[in-house]
């Protein structure tokens, strides 16, 4: 390859890993029965590239030409017997059951089902044997082909803590013997339901980051964003996989209008919607619809992504429909009933009937135990506190908010609030 | 972040004669992969120049031009919208599009401008004129 230089040929290697580690690894799994063992086959494949690449050049099908250098190393381990013994057998039993050559039979297995074999990485990475750090952890390695260093700096954890955090995930998974499959039956759901909540763990993690001084971190957003489409696609009947979609793609959305120009937060009614991104919008509002095509009720999903699909097409703040956010509100705390949930509900509810009802519900909220340290309840009362004009009162609660926010960025506006609201309350005296 | 992906138009393309059917399964599955993989956000192809029209400024004088153009080659047959991590990865992605057209012809990659990428020159004063300007242009919009 001409005119390409070493590290352009790492560039390039690099996007290759992007697109084909998830199908590489979930092909290799399929055969070597061993999530971690898959891995590292598809790892000293990489490692193969990096060290041919740069002389020869990409090759014209990469993905075809790691998944023939992962095979043959599959191969020769088996061969010669270096793999776990247990899985070796497990393996070699299936292979001669089967009457058939060892060699041609691996290839067949690992050409066929890519979509499946995919489909059963996700709900391997996510399974319920592993903590839910771990499941995080394993599905932007696995399925995100994101570097230890890539994930522990998204996390702002060190790296050597999830590399620990993977090699025990993996070992935990083939210490409980878990099978590389897809769930069927009533198990899909719950098992489902675990897939949905990495995804959207993840997402969150970077739409409001809950530690250091950045409100945001978009890589992980578009990271879960990119897998939620990607889970989408391999379970295009499940409606709630399309309800996530598109929560994510619409909160997303707001992602240009949600920062201010210090980097400080911008909350919803005040952003500016020129600056919502039409193209996600769009595509949330699609994924809504597929997910009401595929259900009959909806889910806790597709609920909060109706309540957002509402946002979205109000063309300024005073256009929301707050009842129907308020009875939207409703359902979602049948669905899923918590005091979070109805700490939103509170506040869609003042601003459908005005504060002072809000506020009944959100004092009725404050000795709930699980927001005993949540900043939003001191925040949300501390809003209808300064719109009924108590302001001393306000200032005291958006100043207990900003003790509980452990976002910097969060603090300094919260603080700020306050701060105005002393400047008010002393000008009216 | 986001890249443009570009197909530039052909002889045949502006003359209107329209993709065989084996080209459309391939670009069919082309999508369906783009789409599988989480990084096709948008995407449309585009009807011959002859449909189209171009308007040109000059001072406060806008003059309508009908199609077709000439400079085919610069004429764009269709688009694409990626979401990826990097311009290799924009690239990987293109070279296994199937070939668009007979002949030769070429698809240009071009990235989205995104706000972080002014970088420092990028000054909060800077930040809040463009903020004006946008909220300006909301205004404006909803008149």
């Amino acid at each position: 390859m001409l005119g390409v230089t070493g590290s352009d040929t790492h560039k390039a290697i690099d996007a290759v890993w992007r697109i084909e580690s998830a199908k590489l690894i979930a092909g290799l799994t399929r055969v070597v029965r061993d999530v971690g063992l898959a891995e590292d086959l598809a790892q000293d494949a990489l490692v193969a590239a990096l060290d041919q690449w740069p002389e020869t050049g990409v090759p014209n099908n990469p993905g075809a030409w790691l998944m023939a250098t992962a095979k043959r190393r599959a191969i020769d381990g088996l061969r010669r017997g270096k793999m776990v013994e247990r899985k070796h057998e497990m393996v070699a039993r299936d292979l001669e059951t089967r009457q058939e050559d060892t060699v041609p039979d691996l290839h067949d297995a690992i050409d066929d089902h890519v979509g499946d074999d995919l489909l059963r990485l996700v709900f391997i990475s996510c399974h319920p044997v592993l903590s839910t750090e771990a499941r995080v952890a394993l599905t932007l390695r696995l399925l995100g082909g994101l570097t230890t260093d890539e994930i522990a700096r998204a996390f702002l954890v060190a790296e050597p803590t999830i590399a620990q955090r993977i090699v025990r995930a993996k070992r935990t998974l083939s210490d409980a013997n878990v099978p590389f499959e897809v769930p069927r039956g009533p198990e899909l759901e719950a098992r489902l339901a675990s897939v949905l909540e990495v995804i959207y763990l993840i997402f969150n993690e970077g739409y409001s980051a809950t530690a250091g001084d950045d409100w945001m971190r978009p890589a992980l957003c578009e990271e879960a964003l990119r897998l939620g489409r990607i889970v989408a696609e391999l379970v295009p009947n499940e409606p709630e996989v399309h309800g996530l979609v598109s929560l994510m793609e619409i909160q997303a959305s707001r992602t240009r209008a949600r920062v201010g120009p210090a980097g400080e937060p911008i909350l919803l009614l005040e952003q500016n919607r020129a600056r919502w991104d039409h193209v996600l919008i769009h595509r949330g509002l699609a994924a809504l619809e597929r997910a009401e095509r595929h259900g009959e009720r909806r889910g806790k999903y597709t609920l909060q992504a109706t309540i957002a699909a509402c946002h979205a097409r109000a063309r300024t703040a005073e256009e929301t429909d707050w009842t129907r956010i308020v009875s939207l509100y409703d359902e979602l705390s049948e669905v899923t009933p918590s005091p979070v949930v109805e700490l939103n509900r509170a506040v869609a509810f003042s601003m459908a009937f005005g504060p002072a009802a809000g506020l009944e519900l959100v004092d009725a909220l404050a000795a709930e135990p699980a927001l005993k340290s949540y900043h939003l309840l001191p925040s949300v009362r501390g809003d209808l506190l300064a719109k009924l004009g108590r302001a001393g009162e306000a200032r005291a609660e958006l100043e207990r908010a900003a003790a509980l926010t452990r976002n910097a960025r969060e603090r300094d506006l919260l603080l700020a609030r306050a701060a105005r609201l002393g400047e008010e309350s002393q000008a009216a005296t | 972040m986001r890249f443009m992906v570009i197909v530039k138009a052909s002889k045949e393309f502006e003359a209107g004669i329209l993709p065989s059917g084996e080209l459309l399964t391939a670009m069919g599955k082309y999508n369906e992969e783009l789409v599988k993989a989480g990084v096709l956000l948008a995407g449309e192809g585009l009807q011959p120049s002859s449909k189209g029209a171009r308007v040109k400024f000059s001072g406060s004088k806008r003059t309508v031009v009908d199609g077709p153009f000439a400079e085919t080659k610069e004429l764009i047959a269709g688009f694409w919208l990626f979401q990826v991590k990097s311009k290799e990865e924009a690239i990987e992605w293109v070279k296994r599009c199937p070939d668009p057209m007979e002949g030769d012809l070429e698809i240009e990659i071009r990235q989205v401008f995104e706000v972080e990428d002014f970088g420092e020159n990028f000054t909060p004063e800077l930040r809040k004129q463009e903020n004006r300007l946008v909220e300006q242009m909301a205004a404006n919009a909803r008149r």
